[in-house]
């Protein structure tokens, strides 16, 4: 069978082919069924229409050994996962057709129980593409000759990624000379679709390509990318746009809680914090001197240690609201820190409810409202304590 | 030395609460020490160890700031009717908050207004940590301490050597086979027979406490008693006996005389008290009430007494602290002298002298 050569220099997808040999099959030529959405410079192949005798070159067989999953075990895995999302969707008593995948995570959360700490240690169930690794298909046919023009470079997808990009550049110059000769070239700048976005990160640029890259490889493509951005043409946006990711903003994930007005009229706010196991809970009160009541103890006879008042007095001493709140605590638990920590926790974010959002974000980012997690480690058996082993005896 | 406080007091001075009163020799202002108002300024300090925070030497010279409670207390003193019994008070308050130090003033007042001074530094070093104690030559049952009781002998004999050629010995007094005072003689030989015999610098106490007692209802002086950390007179003790079973602080020889000075059945004069967690023994660190530190027998044993708050600072008088401070560059740090540097120092102290005075030692 003879399947379509597709050569380089279209911005189109491609699609991995099995090779058309008979003896191909044999040899059990992995491709993957993912790779289909990997990007241009790494979808094409030249097929050659040879007959070969089932000679096996070296190359192949050590090719093969990388190779752990098959794609008709790939495609196996699919079906698999498919059935199986339709008989948790009937066990769950939902329906098979919209269930989706955060439907399955709780679903298996709800039947698998989990106590580990390490959320990758519980069972999941996810789709066969998440979880087999992505693999990369071989790249030279029977003869031995690579399929691809850059294969000698080592790492293919990268430099015909880069090769692309900088076609595109040129292009782009090319395009803009031509306008500024015809005197239409007008400055416009188009930097508002940066915002919110961020360039993939070197893991997810590896990904994509199925290539381990170094460093500088991916500074040079970033570089190149802005390069390209500085041009401002339009048609090369979408091409940008598919190395850019969306961030969301931190600060809005802030809850702030609502005031509340006691009798006398004064606007005071409630909320908790926590630190190791001291629990505490603080209300703010909105005028007041700066006098702090823990367990109905003023404060100094609560904490006689100058480090923990020092504790109490960052949320009002970063905000400049020294001597303008009163405070009333309660907290159980912990040790003398702890308690501090959690009562710190707890004034910073009650104090959330009478500042402007502005103030919030300094907050959050001075880390005033992020509880600690640091716990205590558990110990280990066979070692004395959490990380310290038994003095090591030669004999 | 004497001589050297009544040239201070020449001028008039008008004292206003949070003023600062330069004085003459006054106590160091860390509470921990003795504060030991009898030894002249200036002079090698030989007489009891001082801590290291010493403000005499560091700023050469001794001050304390006016007080509403002291001012209050001086008022009461200087409205006393001597023909009545002697009116007690009790100086009770916070740890930190400036009663040693507010007793200390009443008793420069009292002081420059000629008085004769009964001052017991520390009750609490009298029951706890004492190397000797002798079975008493006066009372089989009693014990004596005759490191503390000299040393207490050569403090009250600074402060107040005037009087002592001036009182007359009422008794005669048989020290031993072959030494006795005289009815008549001056109690300065009292004294010295104490300093100079220390096995009987106990009984010497007793006496001069006793003669004291006895002759102020004459009217020739009047006598202020001020005992800092009376609880110490009764609570526990840490001392024990060669069989191990503790002493209770009444069979202590010392601390039964002053308990005889502090019930106010003698006229002409006053007894200022002072409370004291700091040194106390076997109390919770939040006690500071009269009933929680007495106890049930002191409390009996003082009742009636008025008694008189120190709290922590007013904001004025954090504000003149602070003042002090910066004017003696005590403080070194550039935020010291901004606001947002005092409110810091506000909060983290809580206008606690004491905590103040330890915050601003390292900045």
């Amino acid at each position: 069978m003879a399947a379509p050569c597709v050569f380089c220099g279209a911005a189109a997808s491609y699609r991995l082919f099995l090779g058309g040999r008979v003896s191909l099959s044999r040899k059990q030529g992995v491709w993957k069924a993912a790779a289909a959405e990997l990007q241009t410079g790494t979808g094409f192949q030249i097929l050659r229409l040879r007959h070969t005798t089932g000679v096996t070159t070296k190359k192949n067989i050590a090719a093969l050994r990388h190779e752990a999953y098959t794609v008709d075990f790939i495609k196996k895995q699919i079906e698999e996962f498919n059935i199986g999302k339709r008989h948790l969707a009937n066990m769950m008593g939902e329906d098979p057709e919209t269930f989706t995948q955060e439907d399955i995570d709780r679903a298996i959360a709800y039947l698998f129980p989990s106590g580990l700490f390490e959320k990758q240690a519980r069972p999941i169930m996810k789709h066969p593409e998440q979880i087999f690794p992505k693999q990369r298909a071989i790249q030279w046919g029977e003869d031995g000759r690579p399929f691809h023009f850059l294969f000698y470079t080592g790492k293919q997808s990268y430099y015909s990624l880069m090769h692309e990009a900088y076609g595109k550049l040129l292009e782009a110059e090319k395009h803009q000379n031509q306008l500024q000769a015809k005197g239409l070239f007008s400055e416009k700048t188009k930097t508002k679709d940066l915002i919110g976005s961020r360039w993939l990160i070197k893991e997810e640029l590896e990904e994509m390509l199925v290539e381990k890259l170094s460093d500088q490889d991916y500074a040079q493509f970033i570089r190149l990318l802005e390069r390209l951005l500085t041009l401002h043409c339009g048609a090369k946006e979408e091409f940008v746009q598919r190395f850019r990711r969306s961030i969301t903003v931190q600060s809005k994930k802030q809850l702030i809680e609502a005031l509340q007005y006691d009798e006398q009229g004064t606007a005071f706010s409630t909320s908790e914090g926590k630190r190791k196991s001291a629990k505490a809970e603080a209300v703010v009160y909105e005028h007041g001197s700066g006098k702090i009541n823990i367990n109905g103890i003023d404060y100094l006879l609560y904490f006689p240690v100058t480090q923990d008042r020092e504790q109490l007095m960052f949320p009002f001493h970063f905000l400049d609201r020294l001597g303008k709140h009163d405070a009333t605590c309660t907290v159980s638990g912990g040790g003398r820190s702890s308690q501090a920590g959690a009562i710190r926790l707890a004034l910073a974010r009650a104090l959330c409810s009478f500042i402007t959002e502005e103030e919030v974000e300094w907050m959050r980012q001075a880390g005033l409202l992020t509880a600690d997690p640091r716990v205590r480690e558990r110990k280990k058996p066979g070692q004395e304590g959490a990380r310290r082993k038994f003095t090591w005896k030669k004999r | 030395m004497l001589k050297r406080m009544t040239r201070l007091v020449s001028g008039a001075r008008q004292l206003d609460p949070g003023r600062l009163l330069h004085g003459g020799p006054q106590a160091p202002q860390s509470l921990a020490a003795h504060p030991d108002n009898q030894v002249p300024d200036g002079s090698p300090r030989a007489v009891s160890c001082t801590s290291e925070g010493d403000p005499v030497r560091t700023f050469n010279e001794a001050c304390l700031m006016v007080r509403r409670p002291a001012l209050e207390l001086l008022r009461y003193l200087k409205n006393t009717n001597f023909a009545h019994p002697a009116v007690r008070y009790v100086l009770y308050g916070e740890k930190g908050t400036g009663k040693t130090l507010s007793l200390c003033h009443v008793i420069h007042f009292c002081a420059k207004q000629d008085w004769l001074i009964l001052h017991i530094p520390d009750a609490h070093l009298w029951v706890k940590n004492c190397r000797d104690l002798l079975q008493s030559t006066y009372n089989k049952q009693r014990f004596d301490q005759p490191v503390e009781a000299s040393s207490w002998l050569k403090n009250f004999k600074t402060a107040n050597e005037r009087f002592l050629s001036q009182i007359k010995v009422q008794e005669k007094y048989v020290w031993n086979k072959r030494e006795s005072t005289e009815k008549g003689r001056p109690l300065g030989e009292v004294v010295e027979q104490g300093l100079t015999r220390v096995r009987n610098a106990t009984d010497a106490v007793g006496i001069v406490l006793k003669e004291l007692k006895s002759q102020s209802r004459l009217g020739a002086f009047r006598l202020l008693v001020a005992v800092d950390g009376v609880n110490a007179l009764w609570g526990r003790t840490t001392l024990k006996r060669e069989d191990k079973s503790p002493v209770a602080p009444e069979e202590l020889a010392l601390v039964h005389s002053v308990r005889k000075m502090v019930r106010n059945d003698w006229h002409g004069g006053a007894i200022v008290l002072t409370l004291s967690q700091t040194g106390s023994l076997f109390k919770p660190r939040k006690a500071y009430l009269p009933q929680e530190l007495l106890g049930k027998e002191g409390f009996d044993a003082l009742d009636p007494f008025i008694p008189i708050l120190v709290s922590n600072y007013s904001p004025k008088e954090f504000e003149s602290c602070i003042q002090y401070y910066l004017e003696n560059s005590w403080l070194q740090h550039e935020k010291a002298h901004t606001e947002e540097g005092k409110k810091e120092l506000l909060f983290l102290s809580n206008a606690n002298p004491g905590q103040l005075e330890r915050l601003c030692a390292y900045l």
